[in-house]
């Protein structure tokens, strides 16, 4: 019978079946400093973790991303340097592997992992967030779980999981000018709705992903939870193989062989049956913006802000009118028309080295008018950066280049919009406070972001570019 | 983890489609240990001010304020994966969400806590709202084992849920207490997969 790529991996890592709920194998767990509640648990009931070997720490998510030199003791906050110090006791305890806040490999845990080879084709991993759906780019299952779920995985490397629906999103063709993946994935959001992939797992297939690279791909993947999908996936082909050839945790000699021969065998089989079908081209996505509160509020650039009276169900017209309210845009103003006090360009949707190199491609063409910050993924990333001297082109152009971390996606370490700041910002979610009490969110690629830093204002980045 | 079985409490409607776990809990009140205190987390930016008064929001409100079910719109719980988001609702009094569509994460989180996510339909959530809006402090009855849901006015919905899922609510059983029945099958699991990928544990 034919297979998809996601019934290859779950048959793989069953290891029993009791009235349709799966106890599967875990191959990776993935945690940050805000595990806390899910080692406070573990010690709790008097476990220890079954293979520490395959769980890994990041700190990424309460780290500032200014003054790192003095490592945890230079945090000046108590409240958040105490959040670092306690995943590195709770890393020590348990004998767990930890990129610190002082390891030249630190960054976010949905950056890190690919970079260092721990995510592989056909492993199922788990992360102590939404977002693990990222590393599904390499044509592994991954998805975020909460604090119970992973103490359940610490201690037995298992995970109790009914089978979700399949869903496949073929997109054909090459993007147009100025289209990255981040527009591809708003676009894909705004066609199925942040509720569209609920109880699904999305397989991203068709020529557009095949010719896609894995920065592009993890994008793409990591924002399948804001589709309402668990899981979003991409199977692995030469260039994922071409990527994690020689990092650090890939297999090597003749176990790279044996691992080949087993992920060549992953892609979903001719014919093999979808829950739920979406086709695209990708030649109809333009470059896109959120206008409101959720991810699907959104659409190409050169569009209005809807207005809710021309809305027919009465709940949406709500949800709409409500979010132009919170973002105190006025129905029918151009998206192009919205000034920004603040551009933030990083986080784990878009603070890889691609996503830095078309912001700086935009950088370079003008001076930052408002307040724009550069925040890699991680120390690699920014190293890479550094080295093809991207930092400079932001810095000329009145860029902050700052240290490696989650930073204003999630505004838990310090760095926040005040209420009523609006901001362009590369990362994943436009929710109330989001970024901060009272802030605003516009959700954009990186290039989109840096022509937002130089205009003041949301911009057709198209323009720009064509200017040149 | 404490049992659900029935239920018969004050319930609150929330008419927003979409409700996000980091309107559930801030972002910043991860980091606060489970307990009390998250009582007042929960919908935190949305009920009080920055001084700490209290806004207008109906779980401030008598009588909903005592609320134990939350009748919500569809896709209650997107967003980010905190457990956390969790403990505000069971630590307010919420022992019950009943909705027309959960995200998958925090439908799963309620589970693993001994709060139950109810499923009915659009229409339906919508009715019970507004028989809730209308008649302040009107109760509903929710009944696991017969997997029903009984308004004020004595209509009675029926709700589906998975029966792994129900014996573990009832019964207050954690998954481990589950997962560790199966030793053996674990075992022999393990000892082939390592074999297979032995990289995975270097
Ligand atoms: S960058 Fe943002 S979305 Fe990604 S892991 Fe950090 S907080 Fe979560």
């Amino acid at each position: 019978m034919p297979l998809t790529l996601l019934e290859k991996i779950w048959n793989r890592h069953v290891v029993v079946e009791e009235a349709g709920e799966l106890l599967l194998h875990v191959d990776r767990a993935l945690v940050h400093e805000g595990a806390s509640h899910a080692f406070d648990k573990l010690v709790q009931e008097g476990r220890t973790i079954a293979r520490p070997r395959q769980v890994f720490a990041f700190t990424d998510h309460y780290v500032p991303t200014s003054g790192r030199e003095n490592g945890v003791a230079g945090i000046a906050n108590a409240e958040i340097r105490n959040m670092v110090i306690q995943l590195q006791a709770n890393a020590a305890k348990h004998g767990v592997t930890l990129f610190g806040i002082d390891d030249a490999r630190q960054g976010i845990l949905h950056i890190v992992p690919p970079e260092q080879g721990i995510t592989q084709p056909g492993l199922l991993i788990c992360g102590a967030d939404s977002h693990t759906a990222t590393h599904g780019a390499f044509g592994c299952l991954a998805f975020g779980i909460g604090a119970s779920d992973m103490m359940h995985v610490m201690a037995t490397q298992t995970l109790w999981q009914r089978r979700q629906q399949s869903m496949r999103v073929t997109l054909e063709g090459e993007p147009g000018f100025g289209v990255s993946p981040k527009d591809i994935i708003l676009a894909i959001i705004a066609k199925i709705g942040v509720d569209g992939g609920t109880g699904h797992i999305i397989e991203y297939a068709g020529s557009t992903f095949r010719n896609m690279s894995m920065e592009g791909r993890m994008t793409v993947c990591n924002m399948s939870i804001e589709a309402g999908a668990r899981a979003g996936m991409v199977a692995p082909d030469d260039t994922t193989y071409a990527y994690m050839q020689g990092r650090p945790y890939a297999p090597k000699g003749a176990q790279w062989d044996a691992a080949m021969a087993m992920w060549q065998a992953l892609p979903t089989d001719e014919g093999a049956h979808f829950d739920r079908e979406v086709a695209m081209q990708a030649a109809d996505i333009a470059p896109m913006v959120t206008w409101g509160t959720n991810p699907q509020q959104g659409g190409p650039v050169t569009g209005l802000v809807p207005d809710p009276r021309d809305i027919k169900d009465a709940v949406t017209a709500q949800e709409v009118a409500s979010a132009i309210d919170y973002q105190a845009l006025a129905p029918g103003m151009a998206l192009t028309d919205i000034r920004v006090d603040k551009v933030f360009i990083g986080s784990c949707t878009n603070g890889r080295i691609e996503d830095l190199r078309a912001a700086a491609a935009v950088a370079r063409l003008g001076k930052a008018v408002v307040p724009a910050w550069v925040v890699a993924g991680s120390q690699p990333v920014k190293r890479q950066a550094e080295a093809e001297g991207l930092d400079t082109i932001f810095k000329n152009a009145g860029f902050e280049w700052r240290e490696p971390g989650c930073s204003l996606c999630t505004a838990i370490n310090g760095d926040q919009l005040r209420p009523g700041e609006r901001c362009a910002s590369t990362s994943n979610r436009n929710f109330k406070g989001r970024q901060g009490t009272g802030g605003r969110t516009h959700l954009v690629s990186p290039a989109m972001a840096a022509a937002a830093a130089i205009r003041g204002r949301l911009t057709d980045v198209r323009e720009l570019l064509k200017a040149t | 983890m404490n049992p659900f079985t029935t239920i018969t409490a004050i319930a609150a409607p929330i008419d927003e489609p979409n409700v996000d776990t980091n309107q559930l809990c801030p972002t910043r009140f991860n980091k606060v240990p489970r307990g009390p205190a998250h009582a007042r987390i929960l919908f935190h930016d949305r009920r009080f001010n920055a001084d700490g008064s209290e806004k207008e929001h109906i779980l401030n409100a008598e009588p909903f304020n005592r609320a134990q079910i939350i009748v919500a719109d569809r896709n209650w719980g997107s967003g980010s994966s905190r457990e956390s988001a969790v403990y505000a609702l069971y630590e307010f009094g919420i022992r019950c969400v009943i909705a027309p569509s959960f995200a998958d994460i925090h439908s799963n989180n309620c589970y693993k806590n001994g709060l139950l996510p109810v499923i009915l339909g659009e229409a339906q959530c919508a009715a019970l709202r507004a028989q809730l809006r209308d008649n302040p402090g009107a109760t509903l009855s929710v009944d696991l084992a017969a997997q029903t849901v009984t308004d004020a006015q004595g209509a009675t919905h029926h709700f589906e849920i998975h029966p792994v899922r129900k014996k573990c609510l009832l019964e207050g059983l954690d998954d481990i207490a589950r997962t560790t029945q199966y030793r053996d099958a674990l075992d022999a699991f393990e000892a082939a997969y390592k074999n297979e990928r032995p990289w995975l544990q270097a």
